[in-house]
Order: structure tokens, then C-alpha cells, then sequence
């Protein structure tokens, strides 16, 4: 009863956080390990075109991995190991893997950073300017470019960058580390469906901003129409496209995957790609429980920066 | 009045584009107003009211388009201004208060701000001083403590609250002209009142002119100089109030007239002849078809509120309900009375207290005992927009009980739908239609249909016309009462508008905070109130200040 | 008395009753409905090709999809080949034609499996509410938390390479979607006026859901249906094109893309016309899913 509102709504995201991220590792763990074929001869093997291992080869493996435990003491085993920090080592080639997961990050985080920025800057300009022009055209056509963003395939689209942009116009390199150039097209390729996606609910709300009452009565003020649409409607427009934001960043991070694979950079997506490739179960667990984590995080800032924008949530409006 | 006008409206004609369809929502409408003028518009919603009033401004919904016609103030025409041109005059010159307090200030910005930003738009004051003079604004609109609301968000006041504040900045750049568009309709009738009060002493102070658009003539009646009288996009009659009221001259203005209930001086205007008196159809000696005890209903808060905590909704609730008779519960909104009634009907569960329908406790009933008491107490919605299936058909909707109950077969309940349409009086053609293709009042009338399918001892009726237009009203009550003296109906009439109360209820029941008040035959609760708090509600009730000067004179 | 409520129902107070609409004048609505939207008309024009395209290949192409002409191979889009041959001098319109069955194929079990899932998850959520809903949306709150692909991607771990395991993987990770409309639509009803009305009457509550509320949910899930089409076609594709799905001498969409990648410098066309193929049947599916919601309805 003498808890703020504001930090109990805080104290409730953590712990749901918390939560969410338990379940994903739980999630994983069922569709990993209890779901059918054989974990360890997969394992032994080296995925699934491998040389057959012997019966006693496997007995041993299953032991070394722990795979001969009850599910339940295995679960009890591997979260108790998780909570410290320790998915276990790769089998492909016994790396630690919070060790594989923190090396391959940062060319990663580069393209998602950047890709975050193009989004957010891209998305952003095209809700604004679609909602604020008057001219019937313009306006259709401004909000017909998100749609047809969200249909392309990415790779699809990586690759038609790669053609024109880097083979037809000698402009940036195709693909590889070098220097900050070779960033650009892996983080275009990866911001267009979030930017798309930013730019569809922004307009959306924003025009609904634009019809509510409130700007009604701004506009009987004799207030100047851009006052109206960035001082009154985008405010109130803000909360629902930064609620998309946070749910979308993670896909950013699932978009490497693809995006590496085109681009042909070392990173988090090529690492998930080899692991799945030759059933690297660990590897797998972990790199699905730490897209959990960026998730969370990411949807906490963003609750976090909520009640900055709308008082009613700071004073528990709204449940 | 002096001869030039402030505002001078020419046949202006406004057509509103949708589905690719043209429909004329203003007809070449010409409308005076004089420097301090207080003009009311009335007129049922669809009668292009509204429209008029933000043709005014230039605030017209995207999709309308002026067809020609002009409006001129002062000197100065206003039609075909660009947003930009338009901007010295909003605000600055015409003022607008706005229809709805709860959703017409930006819920993310400070009160005070969005005052101030009405002065600092047309420079008439620096950021400090914009703030202060924001603070005196809220003042002189009559909210306490302004210094305090000034820094509060929209959410921390009450809708009243919030009237003030839209009243604020409509007068802050003090305006010759105030369009204050159906300001209270939101409100709570004992607030509505005192706002009304409020802005009629403002704006006499400072010679304002007013041109107020309202649905209800009681308002108009009350406040204005002049009625201007709107029907399907045209005027149909304008002159003084006093004039409009006594002698109409327009049939429209004279049904209007004569459906709205407050206004008439004769108590309990009914259409079915000589309203029975409660001795005469209803028999007291005979035990009571639903006696309520004790009753109390608390819901609990959310935990934000503290543990366990609760609200007590319903409190201490008793009464008695005839056979024939129909008992009204009255109250402002939050008052418990459509609590009380879904408990009267067992579709809540009561915290404490009993429910007794024709002699058995059915406060308890679970399963298949509580769906058998469907069969003899049914509900009438107040929205009849909601409370039929968009997907079902009219036929469907009304044999849905029977379904539910396998009463006859099929084609027996198909026939049973179409004499039931037939009672309440729509043509056999509405059996196929659906929700969507009826009027509202028709939507009612099926509403009510379903309601009796079963053939029922008891109906509760939850404000079953306040969703209705007037003239609409009075004929969905005169059905309720026709239906209630063949088959000898027991009705629980839930209502927060006194007006209708009067009009069909043989007994009213005054609630306030969960608490049954008084409870009194109605023409005694009418002529001489106990409680304070209902003479408050009847001094409320639009229209009565016109009945006392009649009264006077 | 009876005269005055004649007289209401002749001149119809509120909103005018829509005339119920004769035999006729249903496609005659429907054709002005598409005249004004080419853009829609272009839509189902594109999807029938490719239903045609799945169902009789040989329609469209009657070539042999696998057999080249070596002498042919890596022509540019030109008449004959509209399409271009790829390195072994094979037709890709043939190609891409005879890779319909398969796309689409997988795109619709992986729909359906969503959508069975899901829903019957978000129709319990939704009407038995209290912990059964708490328990289950908290599941699906965890699906949403794993990125889509992310979620494939482990379930492929699990059961293997193969188009059937790859659809398998793209509906379950768009499970929780459709558990969320199916229970928000379930909700929203359950609390509607007119359902409470229906228990009120005496509706038994398993004749409420099947009368009331699927019916009133259908419309929603049918658009969602329609979206997650286009979006497991790109999905499915992703994977096809990272190697996990239908190996490859078989056409399958995104193995085309993977396989012209190689020749990306030299023939552009080898990846551009399948790709084209996947965004013109994606941005076709998603006109048609907004024209199902609400643009029909608003239009009548």
C-alpha cells in the first residue's frame, strides 16, 4: 500500500521479465530435448549425414552430457547451470557457449544497431510526412511503400542490393567485415521490414491521434497545424509505435540469421545457422535463450520510457 | 440588439461523402446572431446541428465539403479560408467548446499548458506570463484550486473538471463568439447545471454571444434568447424562445415539443389514457412478485487500491415489486442502480441480502434452477445497438429463447417470432433484416420482443430509451406501458432521467452511492420530495426553470 | 396509437433501413467494388495464377522443370525463355511454375497448423478465462519473446531437415498469433451485450460459443489467416533459402534464390524473377487480407 504506483508497476515488468525468461529456456529445453530423435547419436555424429557411432560410444556420450538422467533432474540440472551463467559447451567443438555467443556479437550488434537507427529514422519520417500531407496522392503512396516492404523476402532483398548496388554501381562492398562501409547494406536489408512495420503503426496512430477530439479542440485554439501534429497528435502517437519497436527489435536480432547469410559476415545469425546445420543442441538452447534476453531487455527500456510519455500509466490507469 | 449582426450565416449548404454516396447534411441554412446573443440549435442527432456548428469554425470531418452558402462575421467571410487564414479567427475570435470533456484535452499534457497554448498561439502572452494568466483562466472558469489543476493531466479530473477547463480555453482569448456544441450532454445532470450556470454568468459578464447547440429543448429552453429549430438538414423554425415554446408554428417544433417530457407543464403527460394509480391495476393485498431484502453488492478494487479492498455498489437495498406495477430506480451514473438490477435478475451474485420471486429465495440458484428463472424475468438493454447479434436476423433474435428452451418446434417458433413482431408493432418485412438495416427504435422494439418471447412475469428495463432519440422515446415508453396493462407486466425501470421516470413509473425509488434514498408513489416523490438530494435531481431536470416562470406569470 | 408508431416506422427516425438487396444487385455491387480497386482485380488475378500454377503446372509450363539444355544455359529473360535459364540451361519459368505446388504446399500446412493450434488455444483462454487463461497467455507471451525464426529454427534442431518440418516449424512459431486474436476476439465477444444477452434468455453456454461467439470470431481469423499466408510464404522461403527445407534438384522457391545466388554478378535473373514471384504472390495475398478487412463491409 505504500509502494508508488511507478515502482510497483516497475517491480511487476521485472519480475514478468524474469519470468519470460525462464519459460523460453523451459521452452527450449522441451522442443530440444524432449521432442523426438535422438539428441546424442545426432550429437555424436556431427549432425545428420555423419558416420554411425557405436552402441558403446553412445552409452558414454550420454553419460558425459548427462543425457542418461531422468528428464526432470536433467531440466533441474541444466537451469540450476543456466542461472550461473553456463548453457554447456558446444558440440561441434566443446567451445563454452556464452564464450561462442559473446565472440560472434559484435559484428552483429553493429548491423542490428544501425538497422535499429535506418527504422527508426526511415519509419518514422514516412508516418509523419504521410499523415501531414494533404495531397491525396502523396499520401497514398507514401502509405502504400511499408506494405510493400513487408512482402519482399529479406533475403531476397539483400541480395538485389548486393547486385545493383555492389556489383552494377561498384558502390559499397557485397559482403564481409571491412571498415563501417560494409555495414550499410546488411543493416538497410535488416531495418526495412522493421522500419515498415514502425511506419505502418505510426501513421496509423497518428491518424487516429489526428481524429480524436483533442486535436479538435487544438485546432479551435487557432494553433498552427504542424504544432498540432507534432506537439499534440505525436505524443499520443508515440506509445503504440514504441510498443511495435520493442517487440520488433528481436526479430532485428533473428533477422541476422538471414541477413549474415546473404552478407556473408561472421556474426550471431551465421553462428545459429551452423549450429542448426549440424544440431549443435547446446549452442542452439543458448542462442535462443539469449534472443530471450535481448527481448526482454529491450521491452523493459521500452516500459521503462512509457510512463515519460503518458502520465496515466505512471499513475496506474490503466492496469 | 444592434442591427449589424456578429455572425450572419447564409444558405449554407454541407454534404458529407461516404461509400461514394453524397448526403446532404446541411440544406441552405441561414442563422443571425446578434452581439451577446445567446442562440440555441436544436434538433435530433442526424438534423445537422452539429454540422453547422463546425462549418463555423472550418472544422468539418475530412469528408465533408462545403457546397455554397456563407458565413460572415463581423465583416469577415469565413468559408473557403485555408486552414492557415483560418487561425486568426479560432480561438482568437470564436471559441468552441467542445461536446465530449472526456476525450477533448490531450491526455499527455499538463491542463494548464493546454490553456496557456490557446493565449500563446495568438500572442497575446509570454511563456510566463501565459502560465499565470492560464491559472486565473481556470479560475474564472470556476475550478477550484487552480493552481493546483494547472499542473495536473487531463486523467485527475472529473468530467465536470474537465468542462471547466475546455470552457478555459475557449473564453481565454476572450472571443465575441462562444459555439459550445452539445457541452454537457457527457454530464451528470446535477454538473450539467451547474456548468450551464456557470458559462451563462461568464459570458452575460463579458457580452459574449453564444450560439449553443444542444439535442434537448429543456437546455434551449433555459438558456437561450432564440431557438433555432433543425430537422434533416434544414431550419425549420427560429424565433425567440418564449415564442417558439408557446406558440410553434412548425409541426416538427410542436412534436418536439410535445416529446419532450420535461418540458410540459401538465405532470405525467402519458399517452395511455389515465395513467392507472398503483390502487387500481395493482393488487397490495396479493404477495409481492419479487421482494428484495437487504440487499448489497461490493466489487472488489484493483489491487493497486490496497488489499482486499472494496467498493460497496450496492448498499442495504430493500423493495417490493408487484405484479402490473412498474418500479423506476432513478440516480446519476455510479449510483448502483443497474447493479441493483442484474441482481434483481440473479445475473450477479449479491455479496448479502435476498432476492424472493414469486415466494421461492431464488438468491442462491445455480445450474439448471437459475436458467429457469430466465424464463420468468427477462431484460430490456439501454443499447439496443449492442444487444442483438450483428449476424443474427430479427426472426432469429426473437426465437432465440425459445430455442434455448425448446419451446415447440421450428416453424412454431418462426410463427411465434412474427406474432411477437406484430405486438410491438413492426411491419412482418423486419423478420429477414438484420440489426444493421434497423432504425434504433425498431432495434428496441425487438429488443423488447425477445424480452416477452417467453412470456415473462417480470421485465427490467436498464434505461431502454436513453440511447433513443425524443420522439422515439415516447413511443417505445407507450409500448412498454400498452404491453404492461394486457398482460399484466412487472416492470424494474432503471433510469437516470427523471423526465421519462415520471412518465411511465407508478413508484420511483431515489438511489444515491449504493443507497436506496427514498422510495414513493410518483406523483407524491414529484410534489414533495424528503430528501435533499432529490429536490437536488428535480431542480436539475432541463426544461423546470421555464415551467416556474410560466408558473409565475 | 397504433397510427404513431406506424408513422415512426414509415418515416424511420434513425438511420434509414437498408433496403434489402435483390438477387442482382449483390455482383453488381461486387463489380463496382473491384472497379474501383485495379490494384485488388491485379491481386486475385496473381493468386489464381498461382493456385492454377500449384494444382496444374502443366497448364502454365508444360516443360520438364529438371531437364536443361546445357547449350541454353544462363540466357537473360528474352521470348521463349521469359524467364531466362538458369546455369544448366533449365527454363525457370518452368521452374518456378512447378515450384508452386511445393511453396504452396508447405504455406498451407504450416497456416493450418496455426491456426488450429492457436485458435482452439485462444478459444479456451477466452471463454474459460481465470488460470487457464493466465497459464496459457503466459505461454504464449513466451512464444512472442522468441523471435519467429529463432523459434523455427530450434524446432528444425529438433526434428530434422525437409519441407514438411520446415511448415511444421513456421506454424508453430506463428501459433501464439493466432491464440492471441482467436482469445482477444473471444473476449471481446464474450463480453459483448448481446451475448450476455443470449445467457440472460436462457442460452446454454456451449450453444452461446458455437451460435454467438465462432461465428463472430470467424471474420478476424479469416483476415489473420489470410496475413499469416503471406507471411509463412516468406518464411518458409527464408529457410528453404538458408538450406534447411527441400534439397536440391527440387524448385522450391527459396532453394531457386539460394541457387542463383551464385551467379548473382553475371545473371541477375537466376534470383530476381523467383524473387519477384515470392513478392508478387506475398503483396497479392496481403491486398486481398485488407480487402477482407473491413474495405468490403465499409464500402456496402
Amino acid at each position: 500500500m505504500t509502494v508508488p504506483p511507478l515502482a510497483r508497476y516497475l517491480l511487476r515488468r521485472v519480475v514478468l521479465a524474469a519470468g519470460v525468461l525462464w519459460a523460453a529456456f523451459t521452452v527450449s529445453f522441451v522442443v530440444l530435448y524432449l521432442l523426438p530423435g535422438d539428441p546424442v547419436a545426432t550429437m555424436a555424429s556431427g549432425g545428420l549425414d555423419g558416420e554411425p557411432v557405436s552402441p558403446a560410444q553412445l552409452a558414454e556420450l550420454r553419460a558425459r552430457y548427462g543425457l542418461d538422467e531422468p528428464f526432470a533432474v536433467q531440466y533441474l540440472h541444466r537451469l540450476g547451470a543456466a542461472l550461473t551463467g553456463d548453457f554447456g559447451a558446444s558440440i561441434q567443438n566443446g567451445q563454452d557457449v556464452g564464450v561462442a555467443v559473446a565472440q560472434t556479437l559484435p559484428p552483429t550488434l553493429e548491423i542490428a544497431v544501425l538497422g535499429l537507427g535506418f527504422a527508426i529514422v526511415f519509419g518514422g519520417a514516412l508516418a509523419l510526412l504521410a499523415t501531414y500531407t494533404r495531397a491525396r496522392w502523396l499520401r497514398q503512396s507514401l502509405l502504400a511503400l511499408p506494405s510493400l516492404a513487408v512482402s519482399l523476402p529479406v533475403f531476397w532483398v539483400g541480395l538485389m542490393l548486393v547486385q545493383i548496388v555492389a556489383f552494377g554501381w561498384r558502390l559499397l562492398p557485397s559482403g564481409g567485415v571491412a571498415g563501417p562501409a560494409s555495414a550499410i547494406l546488411p543493416a538497410v536489408t535488416l531495418g526495412l521490414t522493421t522500419g515498415a512495420l514502425v511506419a505502418q503503426v505510426l501513421a496509423k496512430s497518428l491518424s487516429q491521434a489526428l481524429d480524436q477530439p483533442y486535436t479538435t479542440t487544438a485546432r479551435a485554439k487557432g494553433a498552427d497545424p504542424v504544432a498540432v501534429h507534432l506537439r499534440h497528435a505525436l505524443p499520443n502517437a508515440a506509445v503504440p509505435a514504441l510498443t511495435v519497436l520493442g517487440y520488433v527489435t528481436g526479430n532485428l536480432l533473428a533477422g541476422t540469421v538471414v541477413v549474415e547469410t546473404v552478407f556473408t559476415r561472421p556474426g550471431l545469425g551465421r553462428l545459429t545457422v551452423t549450429a542448426v546445420g549440424a544440431q549443435d543442441i547446446p549452442l542452439v538452447q543458448g542462442i535462443v535463450v539469449f534472443a530471450a534476453l535481448v527481448f526482454v531487455v529491450v521491452n523493459l527500456v521500452v516500459d521503462l520510457v512509457h510512463p515519460l510519455l503518458d502520465p496515466r500509466i505512471a499513475t496506474g490507469v490503466y492496469a | 440588439m444592434t442591427d449589424q449582426p456578429l455572425l450572419q450565416v447564409r444558405d449554407l449548404e454541407v454534404t458529407y461523402r461516404t461509400g461514394g454516396t453524397e448526403v446532404p447534411a446541411l440544406r441552405g441554412v441561414s442563422l443571425d446572431i446578434a452581439p451577446g446573443e445567446v442562440v440555441a440549435v436544436v434538433g435530433e442527432s442526424g438534423s445537422g446541428k452539429s454540422t453547422l456548428a463546425h462549418a463555423v469554425v472550418g472544422l468539418l470531418a475530412p469528408n465533408a465539403s462545403v457546397g455554397a452558402g456563407s458565413v460572415v462575421l463581423g465583416r469577415d467571410e469565413l468559408l473557403g479560408r485555408s486552414e492557415r487564414a483560418l487561425r486568426p479567427i479560432r480561438g482568437r475570435r470564436i471559441g468552441l467548446v467542445p461536446q465530449d470533456p472526456t476525450v477533448s484535452l490531450n491526455p499527455v499534457q499538463r491542463v494548464g499548458r493546454q490553456v496557456a497554448e490557446a493565449l500563446r498561439v495568438h500572442g497575446l502572452a509570454s511563456r510566463r506570463g501565459a502560465r499565470l494568466a492560464a491559472i486565473d483562466l481556470l479560475g474564472r472558469a470556476g475550478l477550484p484550486e487552480p493552481h493546483v489543476r494547472a499542473g495536473q493531466y487531463p486523467h485527475e479530473l472529473s468530467g465536470g473538471m474537465r468542462q471547466r477547463v475546455l470552457i478555459a480555453i475557449a473564453i481565454a482569448a476572450g472571443p465575441a463568439l462562444l459555439i459550445a456544441d452539445e457541452p454537457t450532454s457527457a454530464l451528470d445532470a446535477t454538473v450539467q447545471k451547474r456548468i450551464l450556470d456557470h458559462l451563462e454568468e461568464l459570458t452575460r459578464e463579458t457580452g459574449t454571444a453564444v450560439l449553443l447547440v444542444t439535442h434537448d429543448l429543456g437546455v434551449a429552453a433555459d438558456r437561450a434568447d432564440r431557438i433555432a429549430v433543425m430537422s434533416g438538414g434544414l431550419l425549420v423554425e427560429q424565433g425567440p424562445t418564449a415564442r417558439i415554446l408557446a406558440a410553434p408554428t412548425d409541426p416538427y417544433t410542436r412534436k418536439l415539443l410535445a416529446a419532450a417530457p420535461g418540458l410540459t407543464g401538465a405532470p405525467a403527460r402519458v399517452v395511455v389514457p389515465a395513467r392507472r394509480a398503483p390502487t387500481e391495476d395493482v393488487d397490495p393485498t396479493a404477495p409481492p412478485l419479487v421482494s428484495v431484502q437487504g440487499l448489497v453488492k461490493d466489487f472488489p478494487l484493483p489491487r493497486s487500491a490496497g488489499r482486499d479492498a472494496t467498493q460497496r455498489a450496492v448498499d442495504d437495498v430493500s423493495f417490493d415489486i408487484w405484479r402490473g406495477e412498474t418500479l423506476a430506480l432513478v440516480g446519476e451514473s455510479g449510483s448502483g442502480k443497474s447493479t441493483t438490477a442484474r441482481l434483481v435478475l440473479r445475473l450477479a451474485d449479491p455479496t448479502a441480502g435476498t432476492v424472493t420471486f414469486d415466494g421461492t429465495d431464488v438468491t442462491r440458484l445455480r445450474g439448471e434452477a437459475w436458467r429457469a428463472l430466465r424464463r420468468r424475468a427477462q431484460l430490456v438493454y439501454q443499447n439496443p445497438y449492442a444487444s442483438l447479434d450483428p449476424r443474427f436476423t430479427v426472426t432469429e433474435v426473437i426465437a432465440e429463447p425459445l430455442r434455448a428452451f425448446t419451446v415447440g418446434t421450428a416453424a412454431q417458433q418462426r410463427s411465434r417470432a412474427a406474432d411477437l413482431v406484430d405486438r410491438v408493432a413492426l411491419p412482418v418485412s423486419v423478420l429477414d433484416r438484420r440489426p444493421a438495416e434497423l432504425s434504433g427504435g425498431q432495434r428496441q422494439r425487438v429488443a423488447i420482443a425477445r424480452a416477452l418471447a417467453l412470456e415473462p412475469d417480470l421485465v427490467v428495463c436498464d434505461e431502454p430509451v436513453s440511447a433513443l432519440d425524443v420522439s422515439v422515446q415516447a413511443q417505445v415508453l407507450d409500448l412498454l406501458a400498452e404491453l404492461q396493462a394486457e398482460q399484466r407486466l412487472a416492470y424494474l425501470f432503471i433510469s437516470h432521467d427523471l423526465a421519462v421516470v415520471r412518465r411511465i413509473a407508478h413508484r420511483v425509488g431515489v438511489m444515491r452511492d449504493g443507497k436506496l434514498l427514498e422510495l414513493a408513489p410518483t406523483e407524491e416523490l414529484f410534489a414533495a420530495p424528503r430528501e435533499d438530494y432529490t429536490r437536488e435531481l428535480l431542480a436539475a431536470v432541463a426544461g423546470s426553470r421555464t415551467r416556474k416562470v410560466e408558473a409565475a406569470s | 396509437m397504433t397510427e404513431l408508431l406506424v408513422r415512426e416506422i414509415a418515416t424511420g427516425t434513425g438511420a434509414p433501413p437498408v433496403p434489402v438487396p435483390h438477387p442482382g444487385g449483390r455482383w453488381r455491387r461486387l463489380g463496382r467494388f473491384l472497379l474501383h480497386r485495379p490494384g485488388l482485380v491485379v491481386a486475385v488475378l496473381v493468386v489464381l495464377t498461382v493456385l492454377v500454377a500449384a494444382f496444374a503446372p502443366h497448364v502454365l509450363a508444360p516443360g520438364d522443370p529438371s531437364a536443361g539444355l546445357p547449350a541454353q544455359k544462363l540466357r537473360p529473360p528474352a521470348p521463349g525463355h521469359w524467364f531466362g535459364t538458369d546455369y544448366l540451361g533449365r527454363d525457370i519459368w518452368t521452374r518456378v511454375v512447378h515450384g508452386a505446388a511445393l511453396s504452396l504446399q508447405a504455406t498451407v500446412v504450416a497456416v493450418a497448423v496455426a491456426l488450429v493450434a492457436g485458435g482452439l488455444v485462444g478459444l479456451l483462454a477466452g471463454f474459460v478465462r481465470g488460470w487457464v487463461d493466465e497459464a496459457l497467455m503466459r505461454i504464449v507471451d513466451v512464444l512472442m519473446a522468441i523471435p519467429a525464426i529463432l523459434l523455427s529454427l530450434a524446432l528444425i534442431t529438433a526434428l530434422g531437415y525437409g519441407t514438411l518440418n520446415v511448415a511444421i516449424a513456421v506454424g508453430v512459431a506463428s501459433v501464439a498469433n493466432f491464440a492471441r486474436v482467436m482469445r482477444s476476439e473471444t473476449l471481446r465477444i464474450r463480453q459483448s451485450v448481446y451475448v450476455e444477452a443470449a445467457r440472460a434468455v436462457g442460452t446454454r453456454w456451449y450453444v452461446t460459443l458455437r451460435r454467438h461467439v465462432l461465428p463472430n470470431a470467424a471474420g478476424p481469423i479469416a483476415v489473420l489467416a489470410v496475413l499469416e499466408f503471406g507471411l509463412a510464404i516468406l518464411a518458409i522461403s527464408s529457410l528453404s533459402f538458408l538450406g534447411f527445407g527441400a534439397p536440391p534438384p527440387a524448385p522450391e522457391w527459396g532453394s531457386l534464390i539460394a541457387e542463383g545466388r551464385n551467379y548473382l554478378a553475371t545473371s541477375w535473373w537466376l534470383c530476381a524473377m523467383p524473387g519477384l514471384t515470392i513478392a508478387a504472390t506475398v503483396l497479392s495475398v496481403n491486398r486481398i487480407s485488407r480487402a477482407l478487412d473491413g474495405e468490403w463491409a465499409a464500402a456496402r
